[in-house]
């Protein structure tokens, strides 16, 4: 009796199908692929072979790989499935895994790093033949981490919050290395734990990877969580000025790293100051709210969709208008800064509270 | 045709993006249009006076600009000041876009 496992690759590219096909068939485990380039096919595939693995596209005209996801979720509960898309964006990322896929993962990234993609469906692959259960989590970091070391796990953890991503390196259940937005070590793994909220996914194991973190995770956790409460409490005032001397020092910090000429950013109309770092002047700031105004109006009136930024260039620099929770933000670079500026603004933003 | 019609007048029209440029004078006026004539002229004016008002608030900020542009989930607006007036290019980002073949999705 043939015990190879199915794996089956959902995608509109033919192409890609056939590509994918050939890459998967040299996999250790000699799986049997199978394809189908639609939703339809791919769930009447699926009610007809035992397949182990679903391997999901998401972009996709009639059916996109959302709704797939959700179908196969309610049908076949026991199906491992990943998600392979051109989409970058941690929005559809944080979608599927909320749906309960296994492994999200960009196929540029793919292609660049074969062997570690082949490893994860090695293991999921391999994850029906060992006991335990599986589920949708919703935890803290800390019990996640905590839940890793208890069960002496070597894993690399990748953790993202929106577009900034951070990994975890643990090795035999101890923790070795972490790296967070420019930061390794102890810092990076303090930054990280403040994250409230995103996504994680596991990756396989990096024995070599050099040891930076010598404490032990609880005693790290330990000291963390006692950081994070003494924030929490009420500051008398010097306490209350260091802080925000602190913060002002860490954003001007961020902001030259960055390599960005200033950021303002404002609260909503009649909920404070609009709050000005790397330029004296405050008159941008009202630019800055007339054209998030005129962007939400003209994108409702042309039913374009919503507002992801508005750009401005001029011969000195470049600015661009994003919105990021319930805030305005209006962030300068030089007119020559290079590489995507809208992913970097967005990084910027998002760090510039946490 | 009457009959069908008491059945289906009620559906919403999906609206049409534009796709093409157009040129306004410093009034927002119309000048030149390569936009689909089937699309509503009161929309493209709505645009037109839009960047020119973000132009011009630009400007009384201390910040005069020389091209801005607009990214919506669907569409993106690029407009470049033209003494005064304004070019405007709209590209709709649709799937069915002509896109090089190694953008996979």
């Amino acid at each position: 009796m043939d015990k190879r496992h199915k794996i089956l690759i959902l995608d509109d590219d033919e192409d890609w199908l056939i590509l994918s096909r050939e890459l998967l068939s040299t996999l250790p485990s000699h799986p049997e692929v199978l394809i189908a380039n639609n939703g339809k096919r791919a769930l009447a595939i699926l009610e007809s072979e035992p397949v182990r693995l679903l391997i999901c596209d998401l972009k996709m005209p009639r059916m996109d790989g959302l709704q797939v996801l959700s179908i196969v979720r309610r049908r076949h509960p026991e199906l491992r499935t990943v998600v392979l898309s051109g989409l970058e964006d941690e929005e559809y990322r944080s979608r599927a895994y909320a749906l309960g896929v296994d492994l999200f993962w960009i196929k540029m990234e793919m292609q660049s790093n074969a062997k570690m993609f082949n490893e994860c469906l090695e293991s999921l692959l391999g994850r029906d033949d060992e006991p335990g259960f599986r589920g949708i989590q919703s935890k803290s970091l800390m019990d996640i981490i905590q839940m890793e070391c208890l069960s002496r796990s070597s894993t690399v953890l990748r953790i993202s919050r929106g577009p900034l991503v951070a990994k975890l390196w643990l090795q035999d259940g101890e923790l070795i290395d972490a790296e967070a937005a420019g930061a390794r070590g102890e810092a990076a793994f303090r930054r990280i734990l403040a994250w409230k909220s995103g996504t994680f996914e596991n990756h396989p194991a990096e024995p070599n990877r050099e040891r930076t973190i010598f404490k032990p995770v609880n005693a790290l956790l330990l000291e963390t969580a006692q950081d994070m409460d003494e924030t929490a409490q009420p500051l008398g005032q010097d306490a209350t000025e260091q802080s925000t001397h602190r913060k002002t020092m860490w954003k001007l910090a961020q902001l030259t790293r960055e390599g960005a000429e200033f950021v303002i950013s404002l609260p909503p109309d009649g909920m404070g100051e609009p709050e000005v770092f790397g330029t004296r002047s405050t008159a941008p700031a009202g630019w800055a709210r007339v054209a998030a105004s005129i962007a939400r109006r003209l994108g409702e009136r042309l039913e374009a969709g919503p507002v992801l930024q508005v750009a401005g260039k001029n011969m000195e620099r470049q600015v661009l208008v994003m919105n990021h929770e319930d805030k305005i933000f209006l962030v300068g670079w030089p007119a020559d800064a290079d590489g995507n500026l809208v992913e970097k603004t967005r990084k910027l933003i998002a760090s510039w509270d946490s | 045709m009457g009959f069908l019609r008491r059945f289906f007048r009620g559906r919403a029209a999906v609206q049409q993006l534009p796709t093409g440029t157009v040129t306004v004078d410093r009034n927002g006026e119309i000048l030149t249009t390569t936009v689909s004539s089937a699309y509503s002229r009161n929309l493209l004016r709505d645009i037109g006076r839009d960047v020119l008002e973000l132009f011009r608030e630009a400007r009384s900020a201390e910040m005069p600009l020389a091209e801005v542009s607009l990214h919506f989930g669907s569409l993106h607006i690029t407009a470049r000041e033209l003494r005064g007036g304004a070019i405007i290019f709209l590209l709709p980002q649709t799937v069915l876009l002509a896109t090089p073949k190694n953008s996979r999705s």
